[in-house]
């Protein structure tokens, strides 16, 4: 019997924005070389019904201070470097393949290190002079003291086309103008509410940035701490985007490390649950599999091995179309 | 929602002395505010004014050359409607419109066909308007199914199930209201469903209060398209919330700027292509 299977592609209007990171030396920044995302024409990895010109990137996390608080099977691979964020970002590029380097200025939170703005522009530099990949730069999460770093930093990364974040409901208005400035693009966090996804968008928009420059960062959680809501919240923005809402058409990025090695399940030493040096990469991975399968597009990640076999699923999920080779 | 701006109307006293003088200052003035206000199409209409084919294609060239929006070539005569389609740049464009009149969509079905039109089919035929359900929703499905023979996809067909005034025929506006539920069943995805939304308030007081609730009523409905004023700001801001309580449209605390600046992106992006 001759079996018809129904035709069940779907056209979609409008293409998810295309977002370059990065510039070489002909584009007037220092970069060898620089990552693009975006531009698909479909759901995640529909490769039969749409076009995924870039495939999602993994991109490595630094401290501009040592990850002291890191727990012990993540830190490990590090404990060499972590002295220094240069060391650090070019371990992760020439080791472990990382696509892009994301600086995180833990140190300079108040209620820490409290660096000076100074040197978390001096970390960024040596960061960019390490390594030849383009740089993500993330703020310490104090809204205050943020405001106070990224005019130092932005000026210091200028024509590095970096991507700077994050941008809030609440707090958007000097990094958004400092990216129109120093021409970096912009993350757009907001806390598992698509609504607010939507409006930190318009509040740039409205601010005069371009929404082509922004990726939306939707929080992340990890497996077992709400990714559910953030699985579902990324599938009704893609949709939405893909359907022709320009203030929702684009990259994602989920913030995958940071997350996972904070829950006991990747970290705790107990016994019964298996060796956590296996069991918190592991974790990390399919905690990032998930997000993949979501439509993220940038997946900011810490341990080699959770890398590895999450670089390994996308060149797999990509096929043919592009995945083999990087 | 589909919205197609009715300004550049002969009726108006402004565009009729524009036509018969060949004046294109009011003519681009009202194409480039309907444009930068969101409209999907700008209607041009020569009305009673002029039976001559040249005249709409002088309107049609004078709009293209003011704004990047489509145009929605309106005229009860398909000689007039054919000068219009003559005169285009190659952006897309609506007919509007048919009825259910054999001899019409004979005219019109092919022209769509040639120029890769939408065409708007109104459910009215030789008999006259229908006054009754049954008769708007014979008629649509009449179009509907002719122009699908054609082959219009049903994202290119509109249907209108003609809307009357409130004031004079109160009876219409549920029937229309039911009608349109009928229309968005007469396949998968639907042809979309339109009205010329004016009409609905002709002579009464409280015209925009009539308007913008018999609109958010029709979109519940089923409703899609609409030729209207979209100048009336009070009209989009309606328009904006009752998508977002159909769920078509993301809520965020400024969705009525989003729904603006949907229609500033929209001009940009005409002028850019």
């Amino acid at each position: 019997m001759e079996v018809k299977i129904p035709e069940v592609k779907q056209s979609w209007p409008n293409p998810i924005n295309t977002v370059k990171i990065g510039a070489t030396k002909e584009e007037g920044g220092t970069r060898t070389s620089t990552v693009t995302v975006g531009g698909e024409t479909t759901l995640p990895f529909y490769h039969f019904e749409g076009a995924i010109p870039h495939p999602p990137v993994v991109a490595m996390e630094v401290w501009d201070i040592p990850g002291e608080e890191w727990p012990e099977a993540v830190k490990e691979p590090f404990a060499e470097v972590m002295h220094d964020p240069g060391e650090w970002a070019r371990k992760c590029v020439e080791e472990y393949g990382a696509e892009l380097i994301c600086l995180r200025l833990k140190g300079c939170d108040p209620n820490g290190a409290n660096k000076s703005p100074k040197e978390a522009a001096q970390a960024a530099r040596r960061v960019l002079e390490s390594v030849g990949v383009p740089l993500i730069i993330w703020g310490c999460g104090n809204d205050e003291k943020d405001n106070e770093v990224f005019p130092l930093v932005a000026e210091a990364v200028a024509g590095e086309n970096c991507l700077l974040g994050t941008i809030t409901e609440d707090n958007y208005k000097t990094l958004t103008a400092l990216c129109t400035a120093y021409k970096h693009k912009l993350i757009a966090e907001s806390p598992v509410d698509i609504n607010i996804a939507k409006q930190v968008n318009i509040l740039a928009l409205d601010a005069g940035f371009r929404l082509e420059d922004i990726v939306i960062f939707p929080s992340t959680g990890a497996l077992g701490y709400g990714l559910e809501y953030i699985y579902s919240i990324m599938e009704r923005t893609r949709i939405a985007g893909l359907k022709g809402d320009k203030v929702m058409a684009m990259p994602i990025l989920c913030d995958i490390g940071i997350e996972v090695w904070g829950v006991k399940e990747a970290k705790a030493e107990v016994p019964e649950w298996g060796d956590p040096k296996k069991r918190g990469p592991l974790w990390e991975a399919t905690t990032a599999y998930v997000y993949l399968l979501a439509g993220a597009d940038i997946l900011i990640m810490r341990h080699p091995e959770a890398v590895r076999a999450t670089k390994a699923v996308i060149r797999q999920l990509m096929g043919e179309r592009g995945g083999e080779g990087r | 929602m589909i919205l197609i701006g009715e300004r550049i109307n002969a009726s108006f006293r402004d565009i009729k002395r524009a036509i018969l003088e060949k004046d294109k200052r009011p003519v681009q003035e009202w194409a480039r505010k309907q444009a930068a206000a969101g409209a999907d199409y700008i209607d041009v209409n020569i009305g009673a004014v002029s039976k001559k084919p040249e005249d709409m294609a002088w309107l049609v060239e004078t709009v293209q050359e003011a704004v990047p929006t489509p145009i929605s070539v309106d005229s009860t005569t398909v000689e007039v409607i054919k000068g219009g389609l003559k005169a285009l740049d190659g952006r897309p464009v609506l007919i509007n419109s048919t009825t259910a009149d054999d001899r019409k969509l004979e005219q019109l079905l092919p022209l769509a066909v040639e120029y890769n039109a939408s065409l708007i089919g109104v459910a009215m035929d030789e008999r006259g308007s229908p006054q009754d359900v049954a008769r708007r929703v014979e008629n649509g499905a009449k179009i509907f199914a002719a122009a699908i023979e054609a082959g219009l996809t049903p994202e290119r067909i509109f249907l209108d199930p003609i809307l009357m005034p409130l004031k004079f025929m109160q009876n219409q506006a549920k029937n229309v209201l039911e009608t349109i539920q009928q229309y968005t069943m007469l396949s998968d995805p639907p042809p979309h469903i339109s009205v010329g939304l004016s009409n609905i308030c002709s002579k009464a007081a409280e015209r925009g209060l009539i308007t913008r609730t018999f609109l958010v009523m029709a979109m519940a409905f089923g409703l899609d398209a609409a030729v209207c004023n979209v100048l009336d700001e009070d009209l989009l801001n309606a328009i904006a919330t009752a998508e977002l309580i159909l769920n078509k449209e993301i809520y965020s605390d400024s969705y009525l700027q989003a729904f603006r600046m949907k229609a500033a992106l929209k001009d940009n992006q005409g002028r850019r292509q």
